[in-house]
């Protein structure tokens, strides 16, 4: 049981759920008990291995960093021409963090999917195993993602995690609104899809570039020093170095996956998925699969110091941060504004990679799994609570549509679901970065190695812009949380649902309470002063032949953060708190005005998106499928109608009077031949013997001329 | 003088054609019957005429024993023949040879 044992083990940990996702949807679709428990064994057994193996890991620490040393586990070697494809799964300290955090917060929410999904109760879901397959397939695919150790697993998992956001978001895709301008959970579904298809494929095509140029996509074998200068030095184009372009290329994928701007608009509207599904997915682990692969490339990203890839993706991830916490105050569905305040905790993450604060970034990670997983389940609860109060409230008729997401439709729950609310709370102070909650920790780390200045040959002006729009955004993350904590837990139930909400189940509540205690706990493990994150993860960055930042507390920032962060809950304990709201209208909307509008519609991207790409991408398909119809239908029937025409004139000209003419003329010939044969059978007896007769005249003859 | 042996076979040669022509000309059944015993006839004759220039100083009677042979099948076969043209003739109405035609094809 030596720890090479467990390492060679890592390729069972996405096969687990692989399996029960098999399983089923093979066999157990009917049996909802069944499928749950399968789906908990597999999501299970993986996180008992994960953390097996973590636990060795941070045994051997150094084994794992020391250059090239990473566990690889070879699954098979894909011979290409001269050189070979070979795919493995490895362990390295970044994948045993990843370990950490992932199978466990799936674990978590595949309980609370449980009683999400209405088991054992009238309202159980009727697709209720298969939502089950699909979360199991999603745990495959994100397990597997980050065992890989090369680009094209990562390739494959990725679309598989792409694939299972599609369905999941659409579970509910019989579901319409009354409303047209509302987006449909089917229409979201494909919306998610495409716009992280613009991801991959800019992903895609950096994939390839780099594997033109290394020949190899394995991570080990790109990443080293020889192979990382080359890439540094050869130009692609117009000076512009390989490893700048493939980086970019492949950060587009992450801007995809991780929702950052441009390719933000799909987050906010995969919403309409299932609660868990946008905790597991949304949340807590693919889209931080973008942060995933950038860290994972990180000496990609690093081979040109300075370089502009560096700048791009901390400018995008600074202006994601910001952009995102704008929109986010001026939103009603308790779901989006979770969902806007995850774009802009990956744009810190993002921006933070891109200011070259590795471990700041990986530790932001971790702990926002933690806490914006129990935000989002937290909201579902409220959700489950208000619908069901809905139920009650009105015996089962409904008039018209009652969003139960609206947080105008809340109000005083945390009397009413007191588990609920004070973990949710938790989670809101994790979020805003409170010491000594986790997210403070995480937070204030990033803060920190913005203000003291970029790694890797960022300028420290540009660090410390990054500093500005993270903190900005800091204040603006406080405020919006206590607006949602305020408007949803305090004062009193603004309609009749909530007044009648009752707390989740078990199943549930269970899960919060756990995530609570790791959003609250966690962050010790980062502590400046006995940094174990930078003890598992930076010393690895640092064999790379950087050094990364080792964050010194700094006081200053740390005050400036706390101070920006309580000022945020002021404002909003002032607006929203002191006097809790009554009616559902907003008092921020009159004194904003028009700022308010813009906000509430999120700056009218995706009008513009609209607008400017997708109705000119339809016009120019329908204008192919008109081309389709009238000019390739057009040849190929024509091409049809030739072959008859030729048929048929071959017929005319050779079939029939040639060849029919020569077998009706043996025909014609026969019966000529016999007619005229017919003419000596005459039935006379006397010409028989006629033909007798000369015949021995004949015979006579013959004999005696011949002698 | 002695008729010489080529005087008969001559007879009997033309009687056989004379008889060959009726046989094969005449319309009448009965008339070729009538042809046939002429050429059964003709060939007695051919048969004594060489029975009498050959045999007879040997004294062997074999050439009259033959034609007694075929004169005693010519009756009976005149017999059956005039047999079968009756019995043609019941169910036809007719002897012309020419309207015995059924098995034409």
């Amino acid at each position: 049981m030596s720890r090479e044992f467990f390492f060679n083990l890592v390729w069972l940990i996405p096969l687990f759920p692989l399996l029960a996702f098999a399983l089923i949807v093979l066999w157990t679709n009917r049996n909802r008990l069944l499928s749950t428990w399968i789906a908990w064994i597999g999501i299970g057994l993986a996180w008992v291995l994960s953390w097996v193996i973590l636990f060795l890991s941070w045994q051997d620490v150094g084994g794992l960093t020391a250059p090239g040393h990473n566990h690889r586990f070879l699954l098979y070697d894909v011979p290409t021409g001269s050189t070979s494809l070979s795919l493995g799964f490895q362990v390295d300290t970044l994948t045993s963090l990843m370990l950490f955090m992932v199978p466990f917060v799936c674990l978590m929410i595949f309980i609370y999917s449980k009683g999400y999904m209405n088991y054992g109760t009238p309202e159980v879901d009727s697709r209720y195993s298969r939502f089950f397959a699909y979360i199991s397939l999603f745990a495959c695919g994100m397990l597997g993602l980050v065992v890989s150790d090369n680009f094209f697993t990562l390739l494959v998992f990725w679309e598989i995690m792409g694939l299972c956001s599609y369905l999941l978001i659409g579970f509910w895709f019989d579901k319409s609104y009354a409303d047209p301008r509302r987006i449909t959970p089917k229409e979201a579904g494909l919306k998610a899809f495409l716009t992280t298809r613009v991801g991959d494929t800019l992903m895609l095509a950096g994939i390839l570039l780099l594997y033109s140029q290394t020949g190899t996509l394995t991570f080990r074998e790109i990443f080293t020093e020889d192979m990382l200068h080359q890439l540094a030095t050869t130009y692609a184009f117009g000076g512009v170095p390989w490893a700048t372009l493939c980086a970019l290329l492949i950060f587009g994928g992450a801007v995809g996956k991780s929702s950052q701007f441009p390719l933000h608009v799909w987050l906010p509207d995969a919403m309409e998925g299932p609660t868990p599904v946008s905790a597991l997915i949304h949340a807590a682990t693919m889209v931080s699969a973008g942060v995933y692969l950038v860290a994972r490339s990180f000496p990609l990203f690093v081979a040109v110091e300075g370089g502009t890839q560096l700048y791009v993706v901390a400018f995008i991830g600074a202006f994601t941060a910001l952009f995102a916490s704008t929109i986010a105050v001026a939103q009603n569905d308790i779901k989006r504004v979770l969902a806007y305040s995850t774009i802009s905790q990956l744009g810190y993450m993002i921006a933070a990679l891109g200011i070259g604060a590795y471990v700041a970034a990986v530790f932001h990670l971790i702990t926002h799994a933690f806490f914006k997983a129990l935000l989002f389940m937290g909201s579902g609860s409220v959700i489950h609570g208000v619908e069901h109060g809905h139920h009650h409230a009105h015996h089962g008729h409904h008039e018209g549509e009652f969003d139960a997401n609206d947080m105008m439709n809340m109000g005083g729950m945390l009397k009413r679901m007191p588990i609920t609310g004070w973990t949710f709370i938790m989670g809101a102070l994790a979020l805003t970065g409170i010491f000594p909650w986790a997210g403070f920790w995480s937070k204030d780390e990033i803060l920190a190695d913005a203000w003291s200045g970029g790694a890797f040959g960022v300028s420290s002006t540009a660090a410390l812009v990054v500093w500005l729009m993270l903190t900005l955004a800091a204040m603006l993350t406080a405020f919006y949380t206590g607006r949602q904590i305020f408007l949803t837990f305090l004062g009193k139930p603004r309609t009749e649902a909530a007044a009648h909400a009752p707390e989740s189940v078990p199943s549930m509540t269970w899960p919060l309470i756990i995530l609570a205690v790791f959003a609250t706990f966690l962050g010790l493990f980062g502590t400046p002063w006995a940094n174990f994150f930078y003890q598992f993860i930076g010393e690895h960055a640092e064999v790379m032949g950087h050094h990364v930042h080792h964050g010194e507390f700094n006081a200053l920032v740390a005050g400036i953060s706390l101070g920006v962060a309580g000022l945020g809950w002021l404002v909003a304990w002032l607006i929203y708190g002191r006097k809790p709201l009554t009616e559902p209208v907003d008092p921020l909307e009159k004194p904003l005005g028009p700022v308010y509008t813009l906000l509430k519609n999120k700056y009218y991207v995706d009008e513009l998106y609209m607008a400017a790409i997708i109705r000119p991408v339809i016009r120019l398909g329908s204008v192919c499928a008109c081309f389709d119809r009238k000019v390739v239908d057009a040849i190929v029937n024509g091409v049809g109608l030739a072959g008859r025409w030729l048929s048929s004139w071959l017929m005319k000209a050779i079939d029939s009077p040639i060849v029919d003419g020569a077998v009706n003329g043996v025909g014609r010939l026969t019966g000529w031949a016999g007619e005229f044969m017919r003419s000596t059978q005459t039935g006379k007896v006397q010409n028989y013997l006629l033909v007798a007769v000369v015949t021995v005249v004949l015979l006579l003859a013959l004999f005696l001329v011949r002698g | 003088m002695q008729v010489p042996l080529s005087w008969y076979l001559i007879v009997a040669a033309a009687l056989f054609c004379i008889g060959l022509y009726g046989a094969l000309s005449r319309r009448n059944a009965i008339g070729v019957l009538m042809s046939v015993e002429l050429m059964l006839n003709s060939v007695n004759i051919n048969l004594l005429a060489f029975w009498r220039n050959i045999e007879v100083a040997a004294g062997g009677l074999s050439g009259q024993v033959f034609a007694i042979i075929v004169i005693t099948v010519a009756a009976a076969e005149a017999a059956v023949g005039l047999a079968l043209v009756i019995a043609v003739y019941r169910n036809r109405q007719t002897v012309d040879v020419e309207d015995v035609d059924l098995m034409k094809l």
